[in-house]
């Protein structure tokens, strides 16, 4: 059982560190009022942001410089999705479009762009090399403490990761100190409750939302980027990140808006999401495996429904999520 | 007054006119067509004349070509319908795709457990009220917890559509010809049980007269009957549609089972008309591009011919143009989110005017 714990748990944990950005961010998001549906799509720019970054990078020189292999995969897929949060922005706050369905576009939007980059990225460079591997650069992301192998299990469970699954803790750690200790984090709540009301006590509505969601975007883009860049190393296949985009939307209210329980919410549900491949079929019924796939979303529905049905107060939704702010329409 | 105006500020306009809300979508779309041309330009380096006469040989250049034109546009509009109702009420269904994929998957389980046992003229009519009972059932639960207890439907239909998805995948293995092959091929390629006929002789033609039928009823149930109108109350109101004493419940419930069931109805057309076969790719991410099908009509069922007929037409030509040039087929999604983006931005300039600094001080005066 230890053995088994101690194989599973890393995984689950690597597993999950692209769904905790991706729910940070969205939580970031929601508490300006934003629903941004987006993220998936915004996910998948900031992979292939940081793959074209260091795509070129590691075409253009044979030496690589460690830091420089590292900041540019991250500036690119910073600015990427940055990019995507401002577009959202500038139609659902400037341009005061529906928030849905501005979400949906972007997400076909940014799947499109991230296959289509991914899958012509070679052909548009002119490069000869067969696939996108960038296994150098992949290596630095996923470098771990070298004295972490010499730790035992204590090594495997706690350090054996890329700096970015820290950071990704770190981030949830200080969006949750955000927002329930800071006065920019208590504005920002009360832009997301009632916009109206933080619009009277002289808080700039607009600039909030705007600053929450980009930021929110730039946080989940770092998701799609350790995906490649740690969790695939370094190799680009077109819709292998899947469907954990909308997970991260799901985790959102799976954790009633608290990125503090999101850190152990996404390893769970990291671990949910490969659970089937230790739940025994026999060689002859590999099927069920495919029923195991399921838990994830089928845990998710019954919590969704068993938040709604014991409807607390303090477990809602901001108050005005979704909905765009106008000021003349008081 | 010591602080300096704002250079223009915002302002809500009254209805305009429809030839110049249809003009200002014109413009949108004409910008955005423009920078999907300069865009395949850089990209592939044709001139932006070619890009355009390829984009529109990919949807019409054959006959051939121009029939799976019109199927997948009828195809895209019956799911576009299908979310309509739903969308009236403010219950944003994006579980279409999970609602087409278990409809196929129904009209396959049909086809290949009653294939050999139903004679055609039977085993259709099962097939049919199988696909639209799978639908209308994957529309009702979501529904069914919105309306009990307000449980979040995008969310909730979203998940919903994994859930299929990975059920398909679960019975392409149980299913799989030949075994350890993963998928499940034409189904009954000998017998042809269970294929929806033909008719006039084309094989394209039913699902395009499917959807003409389901265009039409559809404007009437929203316009010209009591649920159209029970919808339209409920999606402006819930407090006023109770006030008046509609159901809310009931007609949450009502129409997403009506929802479910079309989708229900495109998965059948999908696996018995068109693919005979079924894959968890079945419905292609068209439940997604449905709603904004839907939406960018403003769920005007007539107006939903031309934008789906828009997406599909972009699609088919981003295919030829990536085909050509050996590009990622992606490159569609990427000119359909540009024309998505153009379109929902020029929304606000139907809905809202800029006044600029000088233009107001004259009224003032």
């Amino acid at each position: 059982m230890w053995n088994f714990l101690l194989a599973f748990i890393p995984r689950a944990i690597v597993q999950g560190v692209p769904l905790l950005y991706g729910s940070t961010g969205e939580i970031i998001t929601q508490k300006s009022g934003n629903l941004n549906l987006g993220i998936p799509g915004v996910m998948y720019v900031g992979a292939i942001s940081g793959v074209i970054g260091s795509f070129l990078y590691e075409n253009s020189t044979a030496n690589l410089n460690p830091m420089l292999a590292i900041l540019i995969p991250m500036l690119c897929c910073l600015l990427g999705s940055l990019l995507m949060g401002l577009l959202y922005c500038f139609l659902t706050v400037t341009l005061r479009a529906n928030q849905n369905v501005t979400g949906l576009a972007m997400t076909t939007f940014g799947v499109g762009f991230g296959n289509f980059f991914g899958g012509s990225l070679i052909k548009l460079v002119d490069s000869d090399v067969p696939s996108i591997a960038l296994s150098a650069t992949s290596s630095y992301f996923s470098k771990s403490l070298p004295f972490a192998s010499k730790l035992g299990w204590f090594g495997k469970l706690f350090l054996s990761y890329g700096f970015l699954a820290y950071l990704a803790v770190a981030i949830a750690l200080a969006a949750s100190y955000f927002l329930n200790h800071t006065r920019k984090g208590l504005h920002l709540r009360a832009v997301g409750e009632n916009p109206n009301t933080a619009d009277a006590v002289g808080i700039n509505v607009s600039r909030y939302k705007y600053v929450a969601t980009c930021v929110g975007c730039m946080i989940a883009g770092l998701g799609g980027l350790y995906y490649v860049m740690d969790y695939a190393c370094g190799v680009w296949s077109n819709d292998a990140f899947g469907d954990r985009g909308w997970l991260a939307i799901a985790l959102v209210i799976f954790t009633i808006w608290r990125p503090n329980l999101s850190i152990l919410a996404s390893f769970l549900f990291g671990g949910l999401y490969i659970i089937y491949l230790y739940i025994p079929t026999g060689m002859d019924h590999m099927e069920y495996q495919e029923l195991y796939k399921m838990i994830p979303y089928v845990v998710t529905l019954v919590v969704l429904v068993v938040t709604s049905v014991r409807s607390k107060r303090e477990n809602q939704p901001p108050e005005s999520l979704g909905v765009p702010y106008f000021r003349e329409e008081r | 007054m010591n602080k300096k105006e704002p250079f223009f500020h915002i302002v809500k306009r009254d209805a305009l006119p429809w030839y110049q809300s249809v003009g200002v979508r014109a413009i949108a779309i004409v910008l955005a067509l423009v920078l999907c041309g300069i865009l395949t330009t850089i990209t592939t380096g044709i001139d932006p004349i070619e890009v355009y006469k390829s984009i529109f040989a990919g949807a019409f250049g054959t006959e051939r070509k121009t029939w799976i034109t019109l199927q997948n546009l009828s195809i895209l509009l019956l799911i576009a319908l299908a979310l309509t109702p739903a969308f009236k009420m403010k219950f944003w269904n994006i579980g279409g795709e999970g609602q087409v994929l278990i409809g196929g998957l129904a009209a396959g389980a049909c086809m290949i457990c009653l294939g050999d046992k139903l004679p055609n003229p039977v085993l259709i009519p099962v097939m049919v009220l199988a696909s639209i009972a799978a639908g209308a059932f994957w529309g009702f639960i979501p529904a069914f917890f919105k309306a009990k207890w307000n449980t979040n439907e995008t969310l909730s239909t979203l998940m919903m559509n994994y859930i299929a998805t990975q059920l398909v995948a679960f019975y392409t293995i149980v299913w799989e010809v030949p075994k350890g092959s993963g998928k499940i091929g034409i189904i009954n390629q000998n017998s042809n049980a269970g294929w929806l006929p033909q008719i006039f002789g084309s094989k394209y033609l039913l699902s395009i007269v499917v959807a003409v039928v389901v265009t039409l009823l559809m404007y009437i149930y929203l316009n010209y009957s009591k649920h159209g109108y029970e919808i339209s109350v409920v999606g402006e109101s819930e407090n006023t549609a109770k006030y008046v004493g509609i159901k809310v419940e009931k007609v949450i419930v009502r129409t997403m089972i009506l929802s479910g069931a079309i989708c229900g109805l495109a998965g059948l057309l999908l696996v018995g008309g068109i693919n005979h076969t079924i894959t968890t790719t079945l419905a292609g991410g068209q439940g997604f591009t449905g709603v904004l099908v839907s939406w960018m009509a403003k769920f005007n069922p007539l107006t939903m011919v031309f934008s789906s007929f828009l997406i599909i037409f972009m699609d088919r030509g981003a295919g030829e143009i990536s085909t050509a040039f050996g590009l990622n087929h992606s490159y569609a999604d990427i000119l359909t989110g540009i024309i998505l983006f153009f379109i929902i931005g020029c929304e606000f300039f139907i809905s809202y005017k800029l006044q600029f600094r000088k233009k107001a001080e004259k009224e003032v005066q």
